[in-house]
């Protein structure tokens, strides 16, 4: 099996993660990969070499490919920092596993996130934004948005289809907060124990009495082929919450960011909100906030692009660049919601997000109802002096302050 | 032309059905893709061919005939 360090490579790989220095345009180091006629290396904090793919038909061709695989406990698995293969303790819930055992397990949840599914949960998302934008226009002048909107929705609804009881929301939320907005490693990792501790009592407490949400159901089920057993359950329940919730919280933000410094744009979404899932797409094209998990590691040798992947090599996805890959999406600098192709802004083949409707749906309900709602909402600062995560695992604001 | 599906590779990720609501369906049980059309022609094949080339798990496929 290829070492990955030791492959040699010319030109020098560049440094992994790619810094986003503007919100808008694609960042240089992205430009340069997608320049470059073949995938190439790039060199992760670890110190390890992976290959990195960066045109559409390549990250697709490389991500619809199960000779590639998303067990991160497997050697040659990019991770960013070898420490963080996880213990054999820890469940890797549909994240680490491979076809024919993730199929299965996938298609035990699957039935929860179809867009039929989705839409029945609609009107919760409508009430949970309207009581949110209600506490936005009572509070103070000028407020954070993402502290004070697109934070708390996210949250709720992932309460909503897990079945979190209303008495524990409180604490569901706060703890979450403490757990995004860490200062020091001891409290991460005191909330995700706490959080752990709280989510296997709430699948304990629903295999008990089953009730009808996504838990209980699954509760219920228990011993179907896929269907989580107590620990996969709890792991499951915990990585719902890590992934839907700040992944929306950041769209949410930037959305409004780029939207609120255009007011036609805006306007004529609001005189036609028929038009908002396109723009929702775009939003999502435009900003691909997530790519990290499109990381694989080759199981036997598979050509990509004009290069061979060695088996027990890694390979990243690099979305950011193939969402502005000019042979898929002409100008793709331009933000258009006219484009009709749907990009790779979820990833793609057998790991592609499980979220993806419920949260365009979110994206949907929360954007149009507090550009409807607050029509005189404008940004407190500049774009300029807004704070960034710009090397983060998410790519999102820390901050928005508007007024109104 | 024809739909074809590989049953097996199915995620249930539901792209069929966005890009081609008239032609796919879903299994409310496990999100796998139903076929409801599956002799295409004319104004269909578009959807079928964008239904074919999003879906993230190379499920369905188009053949002649
Ligand atoms: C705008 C919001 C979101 C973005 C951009 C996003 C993006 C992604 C991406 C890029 C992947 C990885 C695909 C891969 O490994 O190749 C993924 C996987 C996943 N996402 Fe999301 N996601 C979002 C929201 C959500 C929400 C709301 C949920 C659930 C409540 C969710 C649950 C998941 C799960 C469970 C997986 C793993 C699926 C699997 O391994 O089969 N995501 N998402
Ligand atoms: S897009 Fe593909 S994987 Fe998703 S439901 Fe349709 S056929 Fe299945």
């Amino acid at each position: 099996m290829a070492d990955p360090s030791e492959m040699t490579e010319h030109p020098e790989p560049l440094s992994y993660p790619i810094r986003r220095t503007c919100p808008y345009a694609l960042p240089d180091g992205y430009r340069e990969l997608l320049d470059r006629p073949t995938p190439s290396r790039i060199k992760l904090p670890s110190g390890k070499l992976a290959w990195a793919t960066t045109r559409y038909e390549d990250v697709k061709a490389m991500l619809g490919d199960n000779r590639f695989s998303s067990d991160l406990r497997r050697p040659g698995y990019p991770l960013m920092m070898d420490h963080q293969v996880p213990p054999p303790e820890f469940s890797t819930s549909l994240v680490g596993m491979d076809p024919p055992d993730h199929t299965l397990a996938r298609r035990a949840v699957a039935g929860d996130f179809t867009p039929r599914s989705i839409n029945r949960l609609r009107p919760r998302i409508q009430e949970i934004t309207d009581e949110y934008v209600d506490r936005l226009l009572a509070g103070p002048r000028p407020a954070d948005l993402i502290d004070a909107f697109a934070n708390p929705v996210p949250l709720l609804v992932i309460c909503e289809l897990l079945g979190v009881p209303f008495a524990d929301r409180e604490f569901f939320l706060r703890t979450s907060y403490i757990l995004m907005n860490a200062g020091t490693p001891e409290a991460g990792a005191h909330a995700t124990a706490e959080l752990m501790g709280y989510m296997d009592e709430l699948v304990t407490s629903k295999e008990r009495v089953p009730t009808d949400d996504l838990l209980g159901r699954l509760a219920a089920r228990r011993g179907e082929p896929g269907v989580p057993d107590h620990r996969d359950l709890v792991g499951m329940a915990f990585m719902l919450l890590m992934a839907g919730h700040e992944t929306i919280a950041n769209v949410v933000g930037l959305s409004a960011m780029l939207l609120l410094e255009r007011p036609e744009l805006r306007r004529s979404l609001t005189a036609d909100p028929s038009r908002w899932p396109a723009a929702v797409d775009e939003l999502l094209r435009y900003f691909t906030i997530a790519e990290i998990a499109n990381s694989r590691v080759a199981l036997e040798d598979v050509e990509i692009g004009g290069v061979t992947i060695a088996a027990g090599e890694g390979v990243l996805g690099l979305t950011v660049a193939a969402n502005r890959d000019p042979k898929r999406f002409p100008d793709p600098d331009a933000f258009d919601i006219e484009r009709v192709d749907r990009s790779l802004a979820f990833g793609f083949g057998a790991h592609q997000c499980l979220g993806q409707h419920l949260a365009r749906t979110e994206l949907e309900v929360t954007l149009a109802t507090l550009f409807a709602r607050v029509p005189e909402l404008r940004l407190a600062e500049p774009v300029d002096a807004l704070r960034f995560k710009e090397y983060h695992v998410n790519y999102g604001l820390h901050t928005l302050p508007v007024t109104w | 032309m024809r739909i074809r599906t590989d049953p097996e590779r199915c995620i249930g990720a539901g792209r069929c059905f966005l890009a081609a609501p008239e032609l796919f369906d879903q299994n409310d049980h496990d999100g796998t893709v139903v076929v409801l059309v599956d002799q295409v022609t004319g104004d269909a094949l578009e959807g079928a061919r964008a239904a074919v080339d999003d879906c993230p798990t190379r499920t369905l496929s188009l053949t002649e005939g």
